[in-house]
């Protein structure tokens, strides 16, 4: 009885899968020298830029793709993808109103509105379409109180001294074979800069789409937060279908001064691939790091990776200034033939440090998710404490979760928690709920609620309720 | 399914039902009235929990043959969650745990669930948190409970209780009772019997599965059944428990 409920609901497809037919700037597949030169061009950089992705790209030749991850997915050929792709605009637009009316169309279907007017509540979007920003709502306000919110493009133009001080000052061009190729041929992103003293009055959200076949995206954000400043940044992400799979290599650095903080939200829900087949689907390879920089400053990570074929990432942090603080709290999804290698790392270095890992892993159909996680503390850092909690919840019987904790302890003061449970979604628990009058549907989202609550909280307001909303449907027909 | 005073509120005819491919009750036949309380006491393995199961609609289950007649209404045709919003309630003899979910937004969830089926408003949190407090007394349960997971790191006799809570909370009209007496000490089998006591309506009826006579001295049954090898062997008044538990299971099942 349950198979056949679970059937009727099973067919809930991927409802972001749809492709704008606009117009777009694609350079020929394949990389070399002259394709980075000519991105470069086109974004019309200044020479350090140029000589920043050169370098980078020269790196990466020396590099060997990483394969130590738990995941498994057949050779990339980097000469088969096309490393920027722009929807066509005569013209730089001054305000949203004037963005083409297919792109603002698309956006309000993803439920994302560029209207200021009809903006979502106190949140400002720079919304990426493949490789370009193509606009960024409540700008003038921001920068009237003096939020710099802007595409990367941007920044570079408009603020160089800051970019070429803070870009690649936490991931390095030489951290790992994708932040290496990122920096290379990254083609746009978002860019925050908050001054001192200044709690930036509204959340920030950068919406990224890929839209063309056979593209990259590889997009960079930075954010600096100057001394005693706060910002609350989101990012959510969409693909269409297809059946080749599309690689997106981000790169996204933080700064916090002196007291500063940065919450750095994600809710990622890229194609994950034929649910039946597992063909196509978003590669996802992603290096985030932040770097509590001053005394006192903290950042925090919080993500809700649902959607892509492969995700293989791990958000951190460098606790550097005495007393920071480092949080990351995490849910990750797989379902059908999804793969999730991701988890955090927390590198201690000052006296007082404190980090805090919250991971809840839910597993279900054919998946594989990997909980992979670092506490590595320094000799300098005195009094250094870190908790780690890692969940895993298995749904049905053919999928697998892991988790691979690394702890190194350099300084004997250290005080570390570790705690990891696994449990599964039975039958038995289903049959209880119904038993007592609620549905099936109702009882999966109680369950994946309470397993998630801890991270839920975490989201700023409404996003909480989407990302409930989100897993519940993720999850939908997976028992049974 | 309105159920007036001569409308039974169970009728099953003839039921034959299992799981995997065994056939575990063969020819069940029981008739329960508003108003009464039927033990059925039986070896393990005689089709008691069975019997339990397929009142409630476990899909692990299947019926092959018979009926079954809640209210005067087919009860089989209808989805598990459907029964329980009918008025069928079973408390389970192993309670699952449910990690993460308060017991008192589980029993929210019921409780408003059966509310929405009726056409009456839903309660919120703050409300039925008063309702819960008063049902917490049926079976001296204490306040903690509500903020703790539902049977999440609950002694087995927890457990039990929290079944006879949620009873409570949503008044059944039939309720099966799947051992709920097991891994009791006296004084909790007495507090969870008195609990029981309590539901117990003019309107309403109760099916207590036991093993043991000693639920009984405190429920006093209508009418004891014991069933053997799937079949209800003989039926009597609460006197057969005693001769029974004198006499022991061989005898009526004529070793």
């Amino acid at each position: 009885m349950t198979q056949k409920i679970i059937q009727e609901i099973t067919s809930q497809e991927y409802k972001y899968g749809f492709q704008t037919a606009i117009e777009s700037d694609t350079v020929p597949k394949g990389l070399s020298e002259d394709v980075i030169r000519m991105i470069s061009a086109k974004k019309n950089e200044p020479p350090f830029m140029l000589e920043y992705r050169l370098k980078a790209y020269r790196h990466w030749l020396t590099m060997k793709e990483p394969r130590w991850s738990n995941v498994s997915y057949p050779k990339i050929d980097y000469q088969d993808i096309s490393y920027y792709s722009a929807p066509k605009v005569s013209e730089k637009k001054k305000s949203m109103d004037e963005v083409d009316p297919e792109l603002k169309k698309t956006f309000e279907k993803l439920g994302i509105s560029l209207m200021e007017q009809k903006k979502l509540a106190g949140v400002a979007v720079d919304a990426i379409f493949d490789s370009v920003s193509v606009g960024t709502s409540y700008k003038q306000k921001l920068l009237d109180v003096g939020v710099v919110f802007c595409s990367f493009s941007e920044a570079v133009e408009k603020y160089p001294d800051l970019v070429k001080k803070y870009m690649g000052s936490v991931v390095p061009h030489t951290d790992n074979y994708f932040a290496a190729l990122n920096s290379a041929v990254f083609t746009d992103g978002s860019f925050v800069y908050i001054p001192k003293n200044l709690k930036c009055p509204m959340e920030l959200s950068t919406y990224f789409r890929i839209n063309t076949e056979g593209s990259g995206q590889f997009e960079r954000t930075l954010i600096i937060c100057e001394e005693g400043g706060y910002v609350s940044y989101l990012e959510g992400c969409t693909a269409p279908k297809f059946d080749t799979n599309q690689l997106h290599a981000a790169v996204v650095e933080l700064v916090a001064l002196d007291n500063a903080e940065i919450k750095y939200s994600t809710v990622q829900n890229w194609y994950a691939g034929d649910p039946k087949t597992g063909k196509g689907g978003i590669f996802n390879f992603v290096t985030k790091r932040g770097k509590c920089a001053g005394k006192n400053s903290k950042i925090s990570w919080t993500q809700v990776e649902t959607g892509s074929a492969i995700t293989w990432k791990y958000p951190s942090c460098i606790l550097v200034g005495d007393g920071s603080t480092g949080e990351f709290y995490s849910v990750a999804l797989t379902n059908h033939f999804q793969q999730a290698d991701t988890g955090s790392k927390m590198i201690h270095i000052g006296k007082n440090t404190k980090s805090r890992i919250i991971s809840k892993g839910i597993s279900a159909g054919h998946s594989n998710n990997s909980y992979r996680g670092a506490v590595d503390i320094k000799r300098s850092a005195e009094n250094a404490r870190n908790f780690t909690q890692c969940d895993s919840l298995l749904v049905g019987s053919n999928c697998t979760a892991n988790t691979f904790p690394v702890i190194d302890a350099q300084n004997p003061t250290a005080q570390l928690e570790h705690e990891a449970t696994t449990s599964r979604i039975s039958d038995d628990q289903l049959f209880y709920f119904r038993q007592r009058g609620v549905s099936t549907e109702d009882a999966m989202g109680a369950i994946l609620n309470g397993f998630c609550k801890d991270v839920f909280r975490e989201l700023p307001g409404e996003f909480a309720v989407e990302a409930t909303k989100l897993l519940g449907l993720k999850l939908e027909g997976s028992v049974g | 399914m309105k159920s007036n005073g001569t409308t039974p509120i169970l009728q099953v005819h003839g039921l034959d039902a299992g799981i995997s491919g065994k056939t575990i009750l063969k020819d069940f036949h029981i008739l329960v009235k508003p108003g009464e309380v039927h033990a059925i006491m039986g070896p393990n393995g005689s089709g008691k929990s069975t019997l339990a199961k397929v009142l409630a609609g476990d899909p692990h289950y299947e019926v092959t043959k018979g009926q079954v007649f809640y209210q005067g209404e087919d009860l089989l045709k209808l989805e598990p969650e459907v029964r329980a919003l009918h008025g069928v309630f079973l408390a389970f003899q192993y309670p699952v745990e449910i990690p993460g979910v308060s017991n008192a937004s589980f029993l929210r969830m019921a409780y408003n669930a059966k509310r929405k089926f009726e056409g009456k408003a839903e309660v919120d949190p703050l409300d039925f948190e008063d309702i819960l407090k008063e049902k917490l007394k049926v079976v001296a349960m204490k306040e903690d409970f509500i903020r703790r997971s539902v049977n999440h790191g609950f002694s087995g006799g927890e457990k039990k209780r929290n079944e006879i809570v949620q009873m409570a909370v949503l008044e059944p009209k039939l309720a099966v009772l799947d051992e709920t007496d097991s891994g009791l000490d006296i004084d909790a089998l007495r507090e969870v019997a008195e609990g029981v006591n309590k539901l117990r309506r003019a309107d309403n009826a109760i099916i207590l599965i036991t093993h043991y006579q000693r639920l009984l001295d405190y429920v006093k049954p209508d009418v004891v059944h014991i069933l053997s090898n799937g079949k209800i062997v003989r039926s009597g008044p609460a006197s057969l428990a005693l001769e029974l538990e004198k006499k022991g299971y061989e005898w009526v099942e004529g070793r």
